[in-house]
């Protein structure tokens, strides 16, 4: 085993860990913390398959912005949930039990795909012409123009309708 | 060299982990966070299969990318409508919220 296979293990290990503290943590702050540790982790191994442009995206947006965004609704709604009660379902062992079939399942599936032993790794060539390409491919009419374009509609979309779903409610409603 | 298999079981539990979360907890936050773990494994996915079937061609890095942006907006009309029903009923609890529940 070589140093980096060792590497890899830890950080699987550390990524599982914390997302299965995501899961089971009785206090929904703990458990947003966890998440940032959790992906963090990913970000380190984006960095270990060289797609350092998509490790920084991951930390700027999902833990700059959509791990900030959970706590902040994490803090606005935590009056009515006390974090005492009972955090999963009656039914939680049925969910544990789909879980644990569907990855006995896929890691069945896994395993009798032989070519994926064969996969060798290629060095990539020219890391920085490869992110010049990807910037040109988004905007390339003959690539991926067409789906970094929904990609942007989606974003305004959800945006805007972010904003008039949150907005206070009107007193007229209120009353009923 | 790390196998490609093995970025492909972590993504596996990853993705298994987040449907426990999806499926066993209570609170509407917590089942959002874990969409995020399941959105994540699958970003792993691709990115493990573009370095290591077809890193010349960038299909997995831009898809990568449009799943983070499909992620963001989730997330973003997701906690709205928390934060929308909790003005209204007060509570987060998935099975309080059983308006169009037949």
């Amino acid at each position: 085993m070589t140093l980096l296979q060792a590497l890899f293990l830890f950080l699987a290990a550390v990524t599982l860990g914390a997302a299965i503290m995501v899961v089971t943590s009785p206090r929904l702050v703990h458990a947003a913390l966890w998440l940032v540790l959790t992906l963090a982790g990913i970000a380190v191994v984006f960095v270990l398959l060289e797609a350092n442009f998509l490790a920084a995206v991951q930390v700027a947006i999902y833990i700059g912005a959509i791990a900030i965004l959970i706590i902040f609704a994490v803090m606005l709604t935590r009056r009515v949930m006390t974090d005492s009660g009972p955090q999963v379902n009656r039914n939680w062992w049925m969910a544990a039990l789909v879980a644990l079939l569907l990855f006995v399942g896929l890691l069945g599936l896994l395993l009798q795909a032989p070519q994926l032993g064969q996969a060798t790794l290629q060095p990539l060539t020219n890391a920085d012409a490869q992110l010049e390409d990807l910037g040109l491919a988004l905007v390339d009419v003959d690539r991926y123009v067409l789906p970094f374009e929904v990609a942007s509609v989606l974003l305004l979309a959800a945006l805007i309708g972010a904003i008039i779903t949150a907005r206070p409610p009107d007193p007229k409603e209120v009353g009923e | 060299m790390i196998p490609l298999s093995w970025y492909l079981i972590l993504a596996a539990a990853l993705f298994c982990v987040g449907v426990y979360g999806v499926l066993a907890r209570r609170n509407a936050i917590a089942i959002i966070m874990s969409l995020e773990l399941i959105l994540n494994a699958v970003n792993v996915n691709l990115i493990a299969f573009w370095r290591y079937l077809n890193p010349e061609l960038i299909a997995g890095q831009t898809f990568a990318i449009i799943v983070l942006a499909v992620a963001a907006s989730e997330a973003a009309v997701g906690l709205a409508l928390i934060i929308s029903i909790y003005r209204r009923r007060s509570t987060v609890a998935a099975e309080d919220i059983n308006l169009l529940k037949w």
